[in-house]
């Protein structure tokens, strides 16, 4: 097995990308990881998008934090994403901080950074890079792309959008719209950091004091969204911090609250305010059944020929089963074969990431009996 | 029975394979582990998907690489096209599912046939026992009691037959049958009295 880290590819170089705000973009660099090898009919490529607040270490430990890959768990040699069988792709999106092209890269044509100054994105942006990215890595067609959350907002938009270079596609706990309440929780979170006083319009960086505050209340509240009451019930109950009794004061008394406090204090190290407010606004501009006439079984229209897979969480408040079950009516509206399954799970959103053997086994069937049908095993 | 290829398949449902046409659209709504669905797609090269509520189930049919939707007859058909599939089985689930009308009106709607098995609750056993024990039957093809049962909504052949003709379906193929799938006379009435189990190939009526 051939693993190779810290992939940087410059893509839109002679062609600007066009985004869907109407600004042309060039060139744009792509950060990424392999894992695997890419086999001689380049037909065992399977490309996993990451979420929001992940990156492009999907089964590497990441640079910064140290920690295992995002989905280490499932991606590795002899896994259910098997690296001794399939070359895995992951990139960091467009927009983001982890070495793609975003609001903290620089802008040439002022060699400073962008900050606000970069163009708003959307899904189908970031989708378009990674599409430009396959092209460049001399592949045609994907042997599957998978993605959870933000991620699978964007295995839908490669449905919509690249259809003839998919054979198989798996979104987990996404939806393909944002609703309001989605659209209000990640509007709490960026007005949070635009009220930091170290945000300064965006241009913050090289400065000693960056938004930090800010970013980790943002991080606090969609952190809150990721979870379940059930979960945070079950883990922190209303026990006591490190004490015997309430302070009467605004220290964090209760567990739940220095758990909150850690989760942001932590997301500030790897992640950056402006790419955040990018990302999550790209998220509040999905409506991929707004691009056609409203009706999302005609997004998917030219996907007959891929075979799909949806899961949802029962206790998925975020993109609860009845948004998947959307996306699942409208694939096979349009005779797209699915499968669709409502994992029993009381973790939450954040159950895709994490051990639940009924989901595995699922993957599990699903990879394998595509990689049959495909010719290889 | 074994068949072409050796897969085993339940009497009943090898009668509902043997009815269905090769290379056409099939739902079968609560499919359990693929049975049905695998036989027809290995040998009848149909276009397969189902419909279960088990995990379990689910699991299976996608580890066999057949399509299937986590879910009820009662909550997921209304998203179907019109007539997106040739043929939409309802294998033993009707006395089961909330509305019984609604979800014979969404078999027709969404297939062009419907292939609907019940089990009978006219038949002689069930009617001995009720009258004998004064108790809610339970028997070999009814073996749950009335507390734990999924089955909400019993009917009797005839009871069926009163529906199909109510809402104007045309019977094309009805096929009275015991659990062993031996089948029995097909005259209403009697089949009533002594089938435990009968299968009915619907269609719209044609003008």
């Amino acid at each position: 097995m051939t693993i190779s880290n810290d992939n940087l590819a410059e893509l839109f170089k002679a062609n600007p990308l066009l985004l869907d705000c109407g600004a042309a973009l060039s060139p744009v660099n792509v950060a990424y990881e392999t894992y695997g090898t890419l086999n001689a009919e380049k037909s065992n490529a399977i490309l996993i998008c990451h979420a929001l607040t992940g990156d492009q270490y999907v089964a590497s430990p990441h640079p910064l934090t140290k920690k295992p890959g995002w989905w280490s768990r499932i991606v590795g040699p002899k896994k259910i994403i098997d690296t001794d069988k399939y070359f895995v792709i992951c990139s960091n999106v467009l927009g983001s901080c982890m070495g793609t092209t975003g609001p903290s890269s620089i802008n040439p044509k002022t060699d400073k950074e962008w900050c606000l100054d970069f163009p708003v994105i959307t899904i189908r942006d970031m989708v378009k890079v990674q599409a430009e990215l396959i092209s460049h890595l001399g592949i045609d067609t994907l042997f599957a792309v998978i993605g959870g959350s933000m991620g699978g907002m964007q295995v839908l938009e490669w449905l919509a959008n690249y259809p003839k270079r998919l054979n198989s596609a798996i979104a987990l706990a996404t939806t393909a719209k944002h609703t309001a309440q989605n659209i209000a929780f990640h509007e709490v979170g960026r007005q949070s950091i635009m009220a930091d006083a170290n945000w300064n319009g965006g241009q913050y960086y090289g400065q000693k004091e960056l938004p930090g505050k800010g970013l980790s209340v943002a991080r606090m509240t969609a952190h809150i969204t990721y979870l379940s009451e059930d979960a945070l019930t079950r883990k922190f109950g209303r026990n006591l911090q490190e004490r015997d009794a309430v302070t009467f004061g605004f220290d964090a008394d209760f567990q739940v609250e220095s758990y909150l406090r850690h989760q942001g204090f932590t997301f500030i190290d790897r992640f950056d305010a402006n790419s955040y407010l990018y990302i999550t606004r790209a998220m509040d501009y999905l409506d991929i059944a707004g691009r056609h006439n409203n009706r999302l079984a005609e997004a998917f229209q030219h996907a007959k020929h891929v075979k799909c897979c949806v899961i949802s969480f029962t206790s998925d408040w975020l993109y609860p089963t009845a948004e998947n079950k959307q996306i699942v009516h409208a694939l096979n509206a349009s005779g797209v074969p699915v499968s669709f399954a409502e994992i029993d799970s009381p973790h939450g959103h954040d159950s895709f990431l994490l051990d639940l053997p009924e989901m595995d086994k699922m993957l599990d069937g699903f990879i394998k009996s595509c990689a049959q049908s495909a010719g290889f095993n | 029975m074994t068949t072409p290829k050796g897969t085993y398949l339940r009497p009943d449902l090898t009668m509902i394979a043997d009815m269905i046409t090769p290379n056409s659209r099939v739902l079968d709504i609560g499919c359990d582990k693929g049975d049905l669905l695998n036989f027809l797609v290995k040998n009848k090269m149909v276009d397969g998907r189902g419909i279960e509520l088990s995990q379990q189930g689910v699991n299976e049919c996608v580890a066999n690489g057949l399509f299937v939707i986590q879910g009820d007859a009662d909550n997921d058909l209304g998203e179907y096209p019109d007539q997106s599939f040739d043929y939409v089985v309802l294998s033993r689930t009707l006395q089961a599912v909330k509305d019984p009308q609604k979800v014979l009106r969404e078999l027709l709607r969404i297939g062009k046939k419907a292939i609907v098995t019940i089990p009978n609750f006219g038949q002689w056993r069930v009617r001995v026992n009720l009258f004998t024990s004064g108790r809610m039957p339970v028997t070999k093809s009814l073996d749950k009691t009335w507390y734990n049962t999924d089955n909400i909504h019993f009917c009797t052949i005839l009871d069926l037959f009163d529906l199909i003709e109510q809402e104007g379906y045309v019977v094309e193929t009805f096929i009275p049958y015991n659990k062993d799938g031996k089948r029995v006379v097909k005259a209403r009435n009697y089949a009533n009295f002594f089938a435990d189990n009968a299968l009915f190939l619907l269609n719209k009526e044609e003008y």
